[in-house]
């Protein structure tokens, strides 16, 4: 659906190769996220083997403080509805509207990444950081790629609103946007894998 | 201020390592003389260096890696003539510490920076021609790939004069490769030479699997690609599949070596064999990475030679895609001993000996290809000759290695040595060296000389089973890999056999070198003008030789597998030329970012190694600047006028003309 709504909009002065570029990159960026998706499921594999690797220390049981997990969910299921916004802006070649959504999606991206440090320092702060057991390796890491990931997101919706300021809705912006969105909905996937096998599993 | 980093790390008291480090300075001293004496420093950069052409890219990759061979085979006749002296208590002339570096930076080089970069360098030069493309689907991001992989060549390099190289064996396995055990920097610059050129070639997976599936010209459907597209195409799936694993499986090993994290840790509830199912994990799709694309040359080579369209076309691809398939479900046939349990270790033993059935159907579809072919014994047809022969053996040593119980007693001996060996130098090292001589026409439009290349593929054949047949033998007598010396002095005759071996080998190295000062004498005698030098049937073949940066001056049409065979037979045999009226060409501009960004990462990886952390931030913030400065850059292609097509294009038509 995603290559269908932007190939619409490719209209190249003159394409004298039939290749749609747009389309290409999405697709390109389709198969990036796959090969990060390989990387998460390393990640998660050795979650799993490690769960058990406590060395006496605490369990997910102990430390997991659920509300907090569930707010910054909410925070980033919420973030993904309001990416979703930006780009039907974006096909209604509203451009301010997109520039809106996408400061929203920020903030609350930004609210869900305060949130993971304020986690982090809290567990570390507690004399559970990552090199007290395997288990605290492994979810610190886990938890951690995919805060990174956000962070990295962030910058890129940061990126794209100069870049939207500067050249408004081109054909280098609009598959820009379009990939930030696959970006933006796979981290949210993968969110709600680590809400679902680390957290709620970890505390049930 | 520069961390771990002092002058002690330079090993002067290694006369081996000083002059080899001297020699390179040398070497490298002259070469840079040699290019500013010439002024040539703007022409590198400008041609090569910034470079977004996939056929020059993929000549630098091959470039890089035969270098790299002389460093590998530097390593392994080392070890060979370290084995053939250390014998019954003879300690050798190398010390155990140094040994160690050597096997692993062998095994490291010759996997990671010969027989990668040979296999990419292959794709990039081959694949967007074969398809009838006019270059990859991210040009910008295949120099990166480049500049990234060049940069873990730049570190494993430094490694020899600052500091040292892992001591763990090419995989590092932990806990060895672990703080506690591996406290020095060798560790280190394993970690980032393959992380940073592991980043490059998952770009270039990702690139090359989107490129096949989207950049195919008109009329070319999935079954009319060429095989070598074929196996390239998976082979790029796998790269895409697995080299994630490996970057995940490093980054661990990193956060357990630099801020004390205990994922491969034998205490704190750490699990190293995690470690060795992660690595495997990556590292079996790996050797089909590697073998996949030569299956393809041989493929190509085979047909063409024998003058007929390749046996089975159809089985070939769907026994690629098995191979494809399976190579990710047998990584535990590396650890057996492990002790999974029978269950588990039967299940990946016949998943493991189920890859030989495609496997075979492959070999007899060579067979049949070459059955009543009028097949001309050309050097490319002798490098696939000796592969099936020598493939088949090493494969069915796999086979056997396949046994979990006949595995136990095999398991870490030199009859892995000898196997694998005997599938990587009978396949990859076969089948690049006959890509090598069948493409290299198409890069430089002149032929390789036949009487050196036929010379060289006899040294490496007869070398080959001089120094492996032994060590087959030796390993029922009890001869383990990594040894540094031996108490049993009646395997030092079949270790000296080996050692003699590994001379042939030498010389065939050394007939692959004068082969190319020959055939550059005499690339007047050799040129290519058709394009076509040996009357080939896909499109790679339909341009002239060197191919135009542009590749096709109109994208060809194709209706049939092996079209451009059918084409030249409605036209007397002659390979139809370009006719006007020619149209501008969309094309993507060189940059400047890949290899920056690329000696960047390499700076980075350096101060990791030695805790420089300034320096690291320092390489952290320029590399997101660069990249941010490509991110915001908008002029990325231009057009070629359609009159500086034509006048290309006449060119070459008028070269063809004289020669007729």
């Amino acid at each position: 659906m995603a290559t269908d709504t932007l190939s619409n909009h490719e209209d190249h002065a003159h394409e004298h190769d039939h290749h749609d570029t747009a389309g290409t990159k999405i697709f390109g960026f389709w198969i990036y996220l796959m090969s990060d998706l390989v990387i998460f499921g390393s990640l998660f594999a050795t979650y799993a083997v490690l769960l058990g690797g406590t060395a006496g220390g605490p369990s997910g049981a102990d430390i997991f403080a659920l509300d907090l997990i569930l707010v910054s969910t909410f925070l980033l299921l919420v973030s993904s509805f309001t990416y979703g916004m930006a780009v039907l802006a974006m096909n209604a070649d509203q451009v301010d509207k997109v520039k809106k959504w996408l400061v929203i999606t920020f903030l609350l991206g930004a609210g869900f990444i305060g949130i993971e440090v304020y986690e982090f320092q809290h567990l570390i702060h507690e004399g559970f950081g990552p090199d007290r057991s395997a288990f605290l390796s492994a979810f610190f890491t886990l938890v951690g790629t995919h805060g990174l990931h956000v962070t990295f997101g962030l910058i890129w919706i940061a990126v794209m609103l100069i870049q939207l300021q500067q050249k408004g809705l081109t054909d280098m912006t609009r598959p820009r946007i379009m990939c930030l969105s696959l970006f933006w909905h796979f981290l949210d996937i993968i969110w709600i894998c680590v809400f679902s096998f680390v957290y709620l599993m970890g505390v049930l | 201020m520069f961390g771990k980093l002092t002058l002690d790390a330079v090993p002067l008291g290694e006369p081996i390592i000083m002059v080899t480090v001297a020699a390179i300075v040398l070497g490298g001293l002259g070469i840079v003389g040699a290019i500013t004496y010439f002024k040539k420093w703007g022409y590198l950069w400008r041609e090569w260096i910034t470079s977004v052409d996939h056929k020059k890219l993929g000549i630098m990759y091959f470039l890089v890696a035969l270098v790299m061979l002389l460093r590998g085979f530097a390593d392994a006749i080392m070890m060979r003539s370290q084995l053939a002296m250390a014998s019954a208590g003879a300690e050798g002339f190398l010390p155990p510490s140094h040994y160690d570096q050597i096997f692993t930076a062998h095994g490291v080089i010759m996997i990671f920076f010969v027989a990668m970069p040979m296999v990419i360098g292959l794709m990039n030069l081959v694949v967007p021609l074969q398809i009838g493309a006019r270059d990859v689907a991210f040009p910008f991001m295949n120099n990166l790939s480049f500049w990234l992989f060049a940069g873990g060549v730049i570190l494993v390099n430094v490694s020899l004069f600052v500091g040292e190289f892992a001591k763990t064996g090419w995989l590092a396995y932990a806990p060895l490769s672990g703080k506690e055990y591996s406290p020095g920097v060798g560790v280190d610059y394993w970690i980032w030479a393959l992380q940073i050129s592991g980043i490059g070639t998952t770009l270039t997976g990702i690139n090359f699997f989107v490129t096949i599936l989207k950049m195919r010209t008109k009329g070319m459907t999935l079954f009319r690609m060429p095989i070598f597209t074929w196996t390239s195409l998976c082979t790029n799936a796998l790269i895409i599949a697995s080299f994630p694993i490996l970057t995940a499986t490093i980054a661990l090993l990193t956060l357990d070596r630099y801020l004390g994290f205990h994922f491969f840790t034998t205490d704190f509830g750490g699990n190293m064999m995690m470690y060795v199912n992660l690595i495997w994990a990556w590292g079996h799709p790996e050797v089909y990475i590697l073998i996949l694309p030569a299956f393809g040359v041989f493929s190509e080579v085979i047909s063409t030679f024998a003058r007929k369209r390749l046996f089975g076309y159809g089985t070939m691809v769907w026994a690629t895609v098995a191979i494809t398939f399976l190579s990710f479900i047998v990584w535990l046939h590396h650890f057996f001993t492990m002790g999974a349990g029978a269950n588990v270790n039967a299940f990946f033993g016949i998943a493991t000996m189920i890859i030989a059935i495609p496997t075979g159907v492959k070999i007899f579809n060579w067979l049949f290809t070459m059955y009543r072919g009028s097949l001309e014994f050309t050097s490319p047809v002798l490098w696939t000759l000796g592969f099936i022969i020598t493939f088949t053996l090493g494969g069915m040593t796999g086979v056997m290695l396949a046994v979990p119980a006949a595995n136990f007693v095999l398991h870490n001996s030199l009859f892995v040595i000898a196997h694998f060996h005997n599938v990587i130098i009978g396949g990859v090292v076969f089948g690049m060296l006959a890509g090598l001589t069948f493409w290299f026409p198409k890069a430089f439009g002149f032929t390789l000389d036949e009487k050196w290349g036929k010379r060289s593929f006899w040294c490496w054949v007869i070398g080959f089973y001089v120094a492996f047949m032994p060590l087959y033998v030796l390993s029922f007598f009890g001869a383990v890999r990594r040894m540094q010396s031996y108490e049993n002095g009646d395997w030092q005759p079949l270790m000296i056999v080996a050692w003699v071996g590994a001379l042939i080998i030498a010389a065939g190295i050394a007939c692959t070198v004068i082969q190319f000062i020959v055939s550059i004498r005499d690339r007047k005698k050799n040129a290519d003008v058709t394009g076509d030098p040996w009357d080939g049937r896909t499109l790679e073949w339909s341009t002239s030789s060197p191919a135009p940066f542009y590749n096709f001056a109109h994208e060809p049409e194709v209706n049939d597998l092996d079209d451009f065979w059918d084409r030249k037979q409605r036209n007397n045999g002659k390979s139809p030329l370009s006719t006007p009226p020619y149209q501008d060409i969309h094309m993507p501009k060189d940059t400047w970012e890949g290899p920056v960004l690329g000696l960047l990462a390499t700076v980075f990886g350096f101060a990791l190694v030695w805790h420089i952390w300034w320096l690291a931030i320092v390489g952290g913030i320029g590399t997101f600047a660069v990249f941010m400065a490509r991110v915001f850059r908008e002029d990325v292609d231009y057009y070629v006028p359609a009159a500086e097509v034509e006048r290309i294009e006449r060119e070459h038509q008028q070269r063809v003309e004289m020669q007729a």
